[in-house]
């Protein structure tokens, strides 16, 4: 028998970001034990650098008059090129303005409606109303009809984050930071909680929980180039995947945006497109009137990310040591521009690659941003395959997203998944009652144990850990980026198949005693190669594009074949996925043109 | 700045292993374009060390989580640039907060107990009603929480304030500028008093030197030295027995 402290609670949540910390708030309101654990304090969580808003259609401000759930909703299913489930995105819009009002309660200081005349950008005059002053504002975003993500100033997950910890901290819940579930306790049927690993001292430990929940955020960091935080490396959903029982749902649809900032991969905002900027290549030659004559630089993103991919392949991307990539130009634009209406990029590009967009070209390229597929559920948050088992935010495919996820609506994804789901894990765990035999418990932190041991001694070969985190990172990049084709997923397919037999022979070059950084990337490794090789199968499989999913092989929507959702699960033993499908629930809104994209727009009548 | 040799100098220690003494370990690496302690740090581990601890989670300015003393200043490591330093940079871990290991210390459990002592959280009695507009509120205001929210508990202040190195409850600027962000907030209905309770003594606005460290290390830029000035005046008044308005605006925004 081993030896490790054990912990019993009502409701276990993996993640403390916002949907974790909803749900938690939630779950204790109704009169709960809840235990959450976070790989870092909570506010440090990945949705804290959020800074654009959560959508919500509270209809406001001018711009947003006329706003309601039902234009929200049709964005939303638009957005996703017909690749959500309807009935989710309902939910969705309908309890979003709710959420908004009820974080207003609890303490964010969301940007209000200031009354009077205002000149846009673009010259267009607007006047606030009186009679609105003082309610809730909204700014624009893409692909959205109406003015309608709410937000606070430019520090919108911030300020919601440090809120919604000031609840957690209201309620006495009980938070396990720098603590890592590193498998599921499970015995094929029912989850009863995890093993989890302590980040301070190395330790193991268990917890036990009626109901345990899944929001550790998305999994930027399989790619080499993302613009998320690092620890962003899909710890839940491969734990969830582990388990050989419960799928994830549509892998392969992975949003990217056209100017990550090379090395950092911190997100340049389209702001410097839209005021005038340009993009070069190593000539300096301004390359995007060629491929997008009209619209140049300011097509839309996945256009100009495909279009930057593509001509860096044909090798006009600058060598630098971290890769090749592009220019993005705004010296023509003047010092004062740049400094009073730039000013955030300006300080970026300053602070973070040392040049100064003033004199100086500001090195780009198109970088990983958002992972719409995760632990597959239904719309209660329920994950498929086990019982007692949950998952919410980007480590859930709940399916709110489908192929494209719009900006603003993974904030109030969060925490509007975070309310509803809350509830539903709340009544559940109500009528739940924990039994298992506890060889079942002994078993799985044993396994886990001897995987440590393995990694320490060398047992299983020598591979080194950031040789085969390097090689996964660059297939997915080279080969399951922006655009697609059959050729080259099959590639990436063959690769990470080798790269996966790789890290399960990784052995450590340091003791791994401690808090151990590499032990801590060994043990992810395995469960991230499986990630990787769920994207890229599933990408390979689907011959079709939609939404960020574009392939060049099959560059239409394919509603006849493929208007159905990607089940990844993990047989055991297995070096690749097996994918099962399930149609999308339509329930309002039949398959259309999105008026944007160049996939729908040839996709019109029929196909 | 192209081609030159780095040499790192990083304090070693595992708490952990108290039988081998705190040292200085030396790497060298070439400096490259745009080259961050972010970089640095982690080809070091990765091609050098895979043993080396530090922490970094956003790598953008804005969680707070890579604050290190960087050649004897308290920074973020994230957002500091190899050319701005010389070719010898020396890395210790932040004073004040308990040392996990090496370059990485747990500010989390200090600032979870700072949220806790000055109950962090808006004190309200109202309850969400679903069926409700919201309440409405001035924008200005709404500003001015956001200024005295915007620290990202970083522990910069803490780590440059002497009196928090030497006092171990001093809730420093980060707690001062906490309490701020609540007086202002017209949603909190604390009364004057209340908040004397919280900061009206040596561990609070009354312990501080005013060397004011804490104003010259914040990498947010935020006005530490107006709020600890706002909300020394604020509880003096109090501690005096002059009556008030609740809200006092603050001379920032």
């Amino acid at each position: 028998m081993s030896i490790y402290q054990t912990h019993i609670t009502d409701v276990l949540i993996v993640g403390a970001g916002l949907a974790g910390e909803r749900i938690a708030v939630e779950a204790a309101m109704h009169g709960h034990d809840v235990i959450l654990l976070s790989l870092v304090p909570p506010r440090r969580s990945h949705s804290t650098a959020a800074q654009g808003g959560m959508q919500a259609s509270l209809g406001n401000c001018a711009m947003g008059e006329g706003d309601n759930p039902d234009v929200h909703f049709a964005d939303t299913v638009k957005g996703s090129d017909w690749g959500c489930d309807q009935e989710v995105a309902r939910l969705f819009v309908e309890n979003a303005p709710l959420a908004v009002r009820e974080m207003a309660i609890w303490g964010v200081p969301w940007s209000r409606v200031v009354a009077g005349q205002r000149k846009l950008p673009d010259g267009r005059v607007i006047e606030e109303k009186k009679e609105k002053e003082g309610l809730i504002t909204a700014r624009d975003f893409g692909g959205t009809a109406k003015w309608r993500t709410c937000y606070t100033a430019d520090g919108t997950g911030h300020t919601l984050q440090y809120t919604m910890d000031s609840m957690v901290l209201k309620l006495g819940i009980t938070v396990h930071d720098r603590t890592e579930a590193i498998s599921l306790i499970h015995d094929g049927e029912q989850c009863i909680g995890v093993v989890a690993r302590c980040l301070r001292t190395g330790d193991l430990r268990v917890y036990i929980a009626k109901t345990t929940v899944i929001c550790t955020g998305g999994y930027g960091r399989l790619y080499s180039a993302s613009t998320n935080a690092v620890i962003n490396e899909g710890n839940g959903m491969f734990v969830a995947l582990n388990t050989g029982v419960v799928p994830l749902g549509n892998m392969e649809a992975v949003q990217f945006h056209p100017t990550g900032m090379v090395p950092v991969w911190i997100l340049i905002t389209e702001g410097a497109r839209g005021d005038g900027g340009y993009l070069l290549d190593k000539n300096l030659y301004r390359f995007m009137p060629d491929y997008e004559p009209k619209k140049k630089e300011l097509a839309s993103r996945d256009v100009v990310s495909r279009r930057m991919t593509q001509h860096m392949r044909a090798g006009y991307g600058v060598d630098s040591p971290y890769g090749p990539h592009l220019w993005l130009d705004i010296r023509h634009l003047g010092a004062q521009h740049i400094n009073t209406n730039l000013r955030e990029i300006a300080n970026i590009a300053r602070n973070f690659a040392g040049v100064d967009p003033v004199k100086d070209l500001i090195p780009v390229r198109p970088t990983q941003h958002y992972s719409m597929g995760g632990v597959r559920t239904n719309k209660d948050g329920a994950a498929y395959g086990l019982k007692n088992l949950f998952a919410a935010g980007e480590a859930a495919c709940w399916d709110l997203h489908g192929f494209n996820r719009l900006g603003g609506n993974s904030l109030a994804e969060t925490i509007t998944a975070g309310r509803i789901i809350g509830k539903k894990v709340a009544e559940y765990t109500k009528d739940a009652t924990i039994s298992y035999n506890y060889k079942l418990v002994d078993d799985a932190v044993k396994e886990q144990e001897n995987r440590i041991k393995a990694l320490v001694h060398g047992w299983n070969g020598k591979e080194n850990v950031y040789e085969v985190r390097n090689a996964m990172e660059k297939n997915l990049m080279d080969y399951v980026g922006i655009f697609r084709n059959g050729k080259d997923l099959q590639k990436a397919v063959d690769n990470l198949r080798e790269v996966y037999h790789r890290s399960l022979k990784i052995g450590l070059r340091s003791n791994g005693e401690g808090p151990n950084p590499e032990l801590a990337q060994a043990l992810r490794m395995p469960g991230m190669v499986r990630l990787a090789l769920c994207i890229a199968y599933g990408a390979l499989m689907r011959t079709e594009s939609r939404g960020s999913h574009a392939r060049e092989d099959y560059p239409k929507r394919d509603d006849v074949n493929w208007l159905k959702r990607t089940l990844a699960y993990w047989p055991d033993g297995a070096d690749l996925p097996e994918l099962k499908y399930e149609p999308v629930k339509i329930t309002e809104l039949p398959p259309g043109d999105r008026g944007y994209g160049e996939s729908s727009a040839q996709s019109k009548g029929g196909k | 700045m192209a081609d030159r040799e780095l040499t790192f100098e990083i304090f070693r220690y595992n708490p952990a292993k108290p039988e081998i003494k705190p040292r200085m370990q030396t790497y060298k690496l070439k400096e490259t374009t745009g080259m961050t302690i972010f970089v640095a740090l982690n080809m070091i581990r990765e091609e050098q060390d895979p043993s080396l601890m530090f922490d970094f989670v956003c790598r953008a300015a804005i969680c707070g989580s890579c604050a290190m003393i960087i050649n004897g200043r308290p920074r973020l490591a994230c957002k500091t640039l190899t050319s701005t330093l010389p070719r010898t940079i020396k890395l210790f871990p932040l004073p004040v907060f308990k040392l996990i290991g090496d370059l990485s210390v747990d500010t989390g459990t200090w600032f979870r107990h700072l949220s806790i002592r000055t109950e962090s959280w808006v004190h309200t009695s109202k309850t969400f009603d679903p069926t409700k507009e919201e309440e409405r509120m001035d924008n200005k205001i709404a500003l001015e929480i956001y200024e005295a929210e915007r620290c990202i508990e970083c522990g910069c202040c803490i780590a440059g304030c002497a009196t928090a190195n030497i006092r171990d409850e001093f809730l420093g600027a980060a707690g001062i500028n906490r309490v701020a962000r609540f007086m202002v907030d017209p949603r909190d209905e604390r009364t004057p008093e209340e908040y004397f309770e919280v900061v009206g003594s040596e561990e609070g606005a009354f312990g501080c030197m005013g060397l004011m460290a804490c104003d010259d290390n914040c990498p947010m830029e935020l006005p530490l030295q107006m709020q600890l000035a706002f909300v020394r005046r604020k509880i003096a008044s109090i501690g005096l027995g002059i009556k008030q308005e609740k809200k006092i605006k603050m001379g920032i925004g």
